[in-house]
């Protein structure tokens, strides 16, 4: 029964979405180790995960919300503001730990006021709340810090963002954790899988009873929530609160989701094809330095990186629909 | 004379399922050519494909005595074709005038890109004349009736110099004294050598507008005739064919004394208005109307799907406060929707996870527990499918169908509120829904059964409310209903 005559094309279709962004990743790879004897040496790779790391987070956040079928255009601008929160809170002398908590309640809180527009306001889409909170917190962060850095944090700040753990970068095991804890939250509970429902087809989630505002709610706090855990990180990393952290930051996470395999359209996207994603933009990046090739140009590939990635998805999908 | 249009031994399958087998079919120049058939016998497939939105898997088109081949929707217009849809294809937001030119507005100057409003709309408002309507074309087609904006439409095909144009069942949506007017713009059209193909379910119709009446059924063709030689009980004979007796066979449910759904004054305003009704156990209630009456936005506030203004609803005698969807599951309310594409079905997501999302609602996902319960409906049901991963568009109709109602089974729902449910899906398909309404009922579970199919309300239901503009306009039990006593009451004529 199972091995009717598109089944194995369909199979053969079906692990190229899965793990087509990680065939890409591992060409790529084995590409610049080629092209670059600095690429494959386990400090450079290192460099990469750091490099990586806030994207991968945020990108995890932004996952969540295309999930949804919605978008989040905020994150850059709540890690700003979060960034900024989180070192004046430090500088008031609150302790390490303390200096976190600000950090990423103010990305959940923010990010909750971002589902709650769009879900109790009955906003049209949720590019309109999330655009005017990328404002808005941009503009506080501004505000606040009258647009000058807040630099010097303690160092039990800054070891997430700048600390090692056995050689290994502390934002790396950020990120590994975060990516265990969203792959059971999304594969493993039933709000994770209501999330996927919801970009499915929401009126038919709501039908079943699914409560879709508290989802949608849930899913732009987790967004936020990580938004503020790559504040603590990138803080860390930098060593201060920068008001402009993070700006930019919303359309890379966006295209990391899109790059890793998820739809634009909802209901579809995996925590591994993320991180893939977001790992493509890095190795992308670093293996393009190694090369001598200059930012401006590094800019002009990642966009035909993100069409490609796309295209090839949608041409995936029209030889999977003509062959049913 | 040479046909104007000849669809000869057309063939069309989707998946696994027949739409359409030797078809052969013309139309003469000027004529007026009812298509009728029941839901799924293949009109609108023919139709599609005599359009150009659908290509045929075998058979041939001639158009005036010649062959066309991959035929395209553009390419139909521009040969002379104007389809007027059911759901009308029009942009509210523009001008009459506007959507009748849309796409090719009368233009001035070197670059033509200079649009000339003065002659769009002195053209539209001549066009409207000529179907008897006279209407201003500069209003906004969303502030038109429905049958004034079926004028627009057919207006456009006038314009586009059609000389064939198809109507899939434009009296659905009309009341009377509009689809007066509409064979009054019919007779114009034929006057004008325009030839016409009237989808209608409704036999009146077809005498009073079709010179010759071709009938479809499950795909077939099974007659063609003059309408004049056809009676009306030769026509319903061929629609219906021996097999929709069997369809129905079976025994009746039994109806217990206990009231397991009682509703009282239900209204929300421009909707439906102060709506009563009662269902006992293991009773079928059928809600009939026509198109528009109310009947999918009650079983949708019933279910708390849309908001009410007023009424309450007791179930098994108690009082239940439903504002969500939530609330009406947790009363034991299920609602199966009219469109299951839109408002059913996870199309992209495995069968398993379309079936159990309404009642596993812990917070861990219990893989094992979901499989074993998805691999049981699957068999109680008998849904053919590969397996409880397979995703859900690749079902057939009637599969579809039995995914939701897999949910409600899961989900022990002792209320059914059912909206068109065999909408869509093959011959074969819907007896074994009906059985599953009959069984359900025969369990105990209170049945609400919305259906256009008369035929299927009248076979399916132990009593049947007739709902007209959004109120109950009478109650038939099941000796007193027919077809023309539904019909009465659904268009506003008293009991």
């Amino acid at each position: 029964m199972r091995g009717g005559p598109g089944f194995w094309s369909r199979t053969a279709s079906e692990a190229l979405r899965r793990f087509g962004p990680l065939l890409a990743l591992a060409i790529m790879c084995l590409a610049l180790s080629l092209l670059s004897e600095h690429f494959l040496t386990v400090d450079n790779l290192l460099n990469v995960f750091r490099q990586s790391a806030v994207n991968a987070l945020l990108a995890l956040g932004q996952l969540v919300v295309i999930i949804t079928a919605g978008i989040d255009l905020s994150v850059g601008s709540i890690l700003g503001l979060s960034c900024v929160l989180a070192a004046m809170a430090l500088k008031a002398g609150a302790s390490p730990a303390a200096g976190l908590l600000v950090a990423l309640g103010t990305g959940a809180a923010l990010g909750a006021v971002n589902g709650v527009l769009f879900t109790k306001l009955k906003l049209p889409h949720p590019f309109i709340p999330t655009l005017g909170m990328m404002n808005v917190a941009r503009g506080l962060a501004l505000v606040m810090t009258g647009g000058f850095p807040i630099s010097e944090l303690p160092g039990g700040f800054r070891y997430w963002g700048a600390g090692t753990v056995a050689g290994v970068p502390a934002p790396v095991l950020v990120v590994v954790g975060f990516c265990l804890l969203f792959h059971v939250f999304l594969t493993r509970t039933t709000p994770g899988r209501d999330l996927y429902a919801i970009g499915g087809n929401r009126q038919a989630a709501l039908l079943c009873g699914v409560p879709v505002d508290g989802r949608l709610i849930l899913a732009y706090a987790l967004s936020g929530l990580m938004a503020g855990a790559g504040a603590v990180v990138l803080a860390g990393r930098m060593n201060s609160g920068f008001p402009l952290a993070g700006a930019g930051a919303e359309l890379d996470s966006i295209a990391a989701v899109i790059i890793g395999g998820a739809s634009f359209f909802g209901g579809v996207g995996t925590v591994l094809g993320t991180l893939v994603g977001a790992l493509i933009m890095g190795v992308l990046r670093n293996g393009l330095n190694l090369l001598n090739v200059s930012a401006y140009w590094q800019t002009v590939v990642i966009g035909a990186v993100i069409v490609a990635a796309v295209w090839v998805d949608v041409v995936r999908q029209r030889a999977a629909g003509s062959r049913s | 004379m040479t046909p104007l249009l000849e669809m000869q031994g057309i063939r069309k399958r989707f998946g696994g399922v027949t739409a359409l087998e030797d078809v052969s079919f013309e139309v003469r120049p000027g004529e007026v050519h009812a298509l009728v058939g029941e839901n799924g016998a293949g009109k609108s497939t023919l139709m599609n494909i005599a359009s150009g939105v659908l290509a045929p898997d075998a058979g041939r088109i001639l158009w005036d005595g010649a062959a066309v081949s991959g035929l395209s929707p553009r390419t139909a217009q521009q040969m002379g074709i104007g389809f007027v849809h059911q759901e009308l294809a029009l942009v509210p937001q523009l001008s009459a005038g506007e959507n009748i030119f849309l796409g090719r507005h009368p233009c001035a100057g070197r670059a033509r890109c200079w649009v000339r409003w003065e002659r769009i709309h002195e053209q539209a408002r001549r066009l409207l004349e000529e179907l008897g309507r006279p209407l201003d074309p500069r209003r906004a087609v969303g502030e038109l009736s429905v049958g004034e904006q079926q004028l627009v439409e057919i207006a456009r095909a006038l314009a586009f110099q059609a000389r064939l144009v198809i109507m899939d069942e434009p009296t659905a949506a009309l009341s009377e004294h509009e689809a007066a007017r509409l064979f009054e713009a019919v007779g114009r059209l034929k006057q004008r050598g325009v030839s016409v193909i009237y989808i209608t379910h409704r036999l009146k119709e077809v005498y009073q507008v079709a010179d010759r009446v071709t009938v479809l059924r499950d795909g077939r063709r099974v007659a063609t005739a003059a309408a004049g030689e056809l009676p009306p009980e030769t026509l319903v004979r061929h629609m219906v064919g021996r097999a929709a007796k069997e369809q129905f066979a079976g025994g009746r449910s039994a109806a217990g004394a206990e009231e397991m759904l009682r509703v009282e004054g239900f209204s929300a305003r421009g909707r439906f208005e102060g709506v009563s009704f009662a269902v006992r156990r293991g009773e079928i209630v059928g809600l009939a109307g026509l198109v528009g009456a109310g009947r999918t936005e009650l079983l949708e506030a019933l279910f708390g799907a849309a908001p009410h203004e007023a009424g309450r609803v007791w179930i098994e005698g108690r009082p239940a406060e439903i504002r969500s969807p939530r609330d009406a599951i947790r009363a034991g309310m299920a609602l199966i929707p009219d469109d299951r594409k839109s408002k059913g079905l996870f199309a992209a997501a495995p069968l398993k996870w379309n079936v159990v999302l309404a009642s596993e609602r812990g917070f861990r996902i219990r893989a094992e527990r979901e499989r074993q319960k998805t691999q049981r409906l699957i068999g109680e049901l008998r849904l053919r499918t590969t397996g409880p991963e397979e995703p859900v568009m690749r079902l057939s109709g009637g599969n579809q169908q039995k995914v939701v109602l897999a949910r409600w089974l899961l989900a022990e729902a002792k209320v059914f509120l059912f909206d068109e449910p065999t909408r869509g899906i093959d011959v074969g398909a819907k007896a074994e829904i009906y059985e599953i309404i009959r069984r359900l009922a025969a369990r105990g579970a209170a049945v609400v059964l919305v259906s256009s199919e008369l035929e299927e309300v009248l076979n399916l239901a132990d009593r049947v409310l007739v709902m007209h503009r959004g109120r109950i306009a009478g109650e038939l039990l099941r000796e007193q209903a027919s077809e023309e006593a539904v019909m009465r009451l659904a268009t506003g004529g008293v009991q």
